[in-house]
């Protein structure tokens, strides 16, 4: 078994950092995704489009089983991590969410100091031998959430007390100081303003050099400025999926180019 | 007869707001625009009656006793009070009443009779006097309400002036109310302090109330250092916290965090009938279950229990406190934003961790302020201690042993027959002003703090 998951990888899917086989998710009686295949490429930005309700946010919470934190949610199907099953018994939900990190729509810092928010999961997962240890991944997680010379001097405050951008670059940060793999973002920028939303966006161009970025958005621009990669979800199945400037300059799927030239949405 | 001015007042507001209504939609009718649509013309057609003539009705009833009492009285023949004290007048009142109501004992005096008469005469002016004043306001009233109708009259606005006084009104009686205790409260207080110094009631060690009521009487001096009853109170509220506050707040959590929603469903409404229970069938409880187990457990392993203990009376007192800890705590886990639970979870955190670091925390403030308001209840608290505390005051903080509280003292100093002017009923006042402190401070503390957290996130 573990041979043949061994040459599998060697073979067809090098830089394939999450795949996803036949994925169907209910909530309750409500069929939300259908039969979605699709392969999230290592070192990438991909975005997920789609007119609102199309299932892209639960698609999402599918690849670090948040949605099993939802009492009447019920997935299907395989996703594969490194083609490793992360719905299979042996995979613990808690170090699977380590791995693959996630930012939410609204910005969520606990209401906690900045430093207190940055060393919350390397806190829980032990990451840090010692205090100098865990100075040192605060520091590094806030450079690379580009928010570190806006926060130095006061990490000691809340992290509720930043405005909302510092706040979304603060979560981010909180996410990569678990040293995740994969970072999901669910609209990271639905609740910001422009300026506070092209730093969040320079941060998500320069992050794809270390991690594999899955990024749902409701605006194409951003789509078309930060992703390389584009799948477009429609009533909760995946329409079409590939390069975002084929998506963008020439779509195969006419519910691609409806939604893109605005005709759907 | 009473009956008579409610059914004018009642058929003066259902004619006013018809009037008026029709009225309006005459006006609607002749092709006019109304400002306010024609049932809100009705409305406060009926409002402008009803209020006034409510309140004038009231006032009569209240004040009709007493000014009857007065005349009547006055018009007593010179000299038939002669020599009697307030007391005594009060008597020959009372009796004048009870014979113009037709209840006569024995053979009063022909001039108790004639002023008999004189009280059911005046009586029953007084009756027509109410009738005619309320016939006559209210067509005043009703007058005055047509003559507003018109197109551009903002009727509207005005029934929403009237409505938001009456609000107003509502929202006040409570302060007054508090204001009034108070007031009450501190005349008896400074009473009791002119008989008993302030330090020997703040700082005295000793509560032996029993005082000699008549000269002949051979009792103890008496007693009033609060010293041994406040620390009773305390001792009992100790216990009661320490077994409502874990099982309490680990019930919420669990039924917040954990809990399988079908379970959730049922355990919660369970838990808020606990909270129905009254306190007399917690006090049975405690006396006839709790008090012995703890008695026949406690001789077992040798140890000397009194048959009231604090333990069974604040064990008990506890248990009434659960579900108001726990549905506390649970409002204020609830009110901790889902996205900072998504927060915690999708960093890895287990439910047990994010509770423990993130919703925890989070919602201290409102816990806190749960607690101190469940703290101020069990001072007050007065049914399971009356019935299974002791009534002795003893300086002891030894759970086995059987203490007193606050307000077991102020119900025992009260029962019976009481005058008030002696230390020993007016101690009961000094007392219940003390606890109206204590409580009042903790729960200004409570909602400070409840305050706080509501601005700790978003």
């Amino acid at each position: 078994m573990t041979n043949m998951q061994k040459i599998e990888r060697d073979i067809g899917i090098t830089d394939t950092k999450i795949s996803a086989r036949n994925v169907n998710v209910h909530y309750g009686a409500t069929h939300a995704i259908k039969d979605v295949n699709v392969d999230i490429a290592d070192k990438t930005v991909t975005a997920f489009i789609g007119p609102s309700g199309c299932g892209k946010s639960t698609f999402l919470r599918c690849m670090n089983r948040m949605n099993d934190t939802i009492d009447i949610c019920r997935v299907t199907g395989k996703i594969e991590l490194d083609g490793r099953d992360i719905n299979a018994k042996s995979v613990d939900p808690v170090q699977l969410r380590a791995q693959v990190g996630m930012v939410f729509q609204k910005p969520n810092p606990f209401p906690k100091s900045i430093y207190d928010n940055i060393a919350y999961g390397p806190r829980i997962h032990g990451l840090a031998k010692s205090k100098a240890d865990l100075d040192e991944i605060v520091e590094k997680a806030l450079r690379r959430g580009a928010i570190w010379d806006e926060v130095k001097d006061r990490l000691d405050q809340p992290g509720t007390g930043l405005s909302g951008g510092q706040q979304q670059r603060l979560c981010i940060a909180r996410a990569v100081a678990t040293e995740p793999e994969v970072l999901l973002m669910d609209e990271p920028c639905s609740a910001l303003d422009p300026i506070a939303t092209s730093q969040v966006e320079e941060l998500i161009d320069e992050l794809k050099q270390n991690y594999s970025v899955v990024i749902v958005t409701h605006s194409m621009q951003q789509a078309a400025r930060v992703s390389q990669k584009t799948a477009f979800f429609h009533l909760g199945t995946l329409v079409e999926f590939g390069d975002t400037s084929q998506i963008f300059t020439n779509p195969t799927d006419p519910r691609t180019e409806s939604y893109i030239t605005g005709r759907i949405g | 007869m009473t009956a008579l001015p409610f059914v004018l007042l009642a058929v003066a507001v259902i004619a006013g707001y018809t009037i008026n209504r029709m009225a309006a939609k005459s006006i609607r009718d002749g092709g006019s625009r109304l400002h306010s649509m024609a049932s809100y013309h009705g409305m406060f057609s009926a409002l402008v009656i009803l209020v006034p003539v409510l309140t004038f009705i009231l006032l009569w009833l209240l004040l009709q006793g007493t000014v009857i009492d007065r005349l009547v009285m006055g018009a007593l023949p010179d000299g038939a009070l002669e020599g009697l004290d307030s007391g005594g007048v009060q008597l020959v009142l009372s009796e004048i009443k009870s014979i113009s109501r037709g209840q006569v004992f024995g053979t009063p005096e022909s001039w108790k009779l004639e002023a008999a008469e004189h009280h059911a005469a005046l009586q029953t002016k007084a009756g027509w006097l109410l009738v005619a004043s309320v016939a006559v306001i209210s067509l005043l009233l009703l007058g005055f309400a047509r003559s507003r109708v018109a197109a551009e009259f903002r009727a509207r606005q005005g029934v929403e002036g009237i409505v938001s006084g009456l609000m107003i009104f509502c929202s006040t009686v409570a302060i007054f109310t508090t204001i009034g205790i108070i007031v009450s409260l501190s005349y008896e207080t400074l009473r009791f302090l002119d008989r008993v110094p302030l330090y020997e009631f703040l700082f005295g060690l000793n509560w032996e109330p029993q005082i000699p009521l008549r000269e002949d009487q051979v009792a103890a001096e008496g007693a009033f250092g609060w010293i041994p009853v406040i620390l009773g109170t305390i001792v009992i509220t100790v216990i009661a916290l320490v077994v409502a506050v874990p099982v309490g707040l680990f019930s919420a959590i669990y039924l917040n965090e954990f809990a399988p929603r079908k379970l959730r469903a049922v355990v919660k409404p369970l838990l808020e009938i606990l909270a129905g229970v009254p306190t007399v069938v917690y006090g049975f409880f405690a006396i006839l279950v709790v008090a012995p187990a703890i008695r026949s457990f406690g001789q077992s392993i040798g140890l000397d229990v009194a048959p009231n203990t604090a333990l069974a009376a604040g064990s008990v007192m506890g248990i009434m406190l659960i579900p108001f800890i726990s549905s506390f705590a649970d409002d204020a886990l609830s009110a901790v934003p889902r996205a900072l639970r998504d927060g915690a979870l999708g960093l890895g955190a287990t439910r047990g961790e994010m509770m423990t670091t993130v919703l925890f925390p989070a919602a201290l403030p409102g816990i806190v302020g749960g607690v101190l308001l469940a703290v101020s209840r069990a001072i007050g608290e007065t049914m399971i201690v009356v019935m299974a505390a002791g009534l002795i005051a003893k300086m002891t903080i030894n759970p086995l042993d059987s203490v007193t509280t606050v307000t077991v003292q102020i119900v025992t100093l009260l029962i019976g027959d009481t005058s008030f002017d002696n230390p020993k009923t007016l101690a009961a006042f000094a007392l219940g002003m003390m606890l109206f402190l204590v409580t009042l401070m903790i729960n200004i503390f409570a909602l400070r703090i409840v305050r706080k957290y509501r601005e700790a996130y978003d």
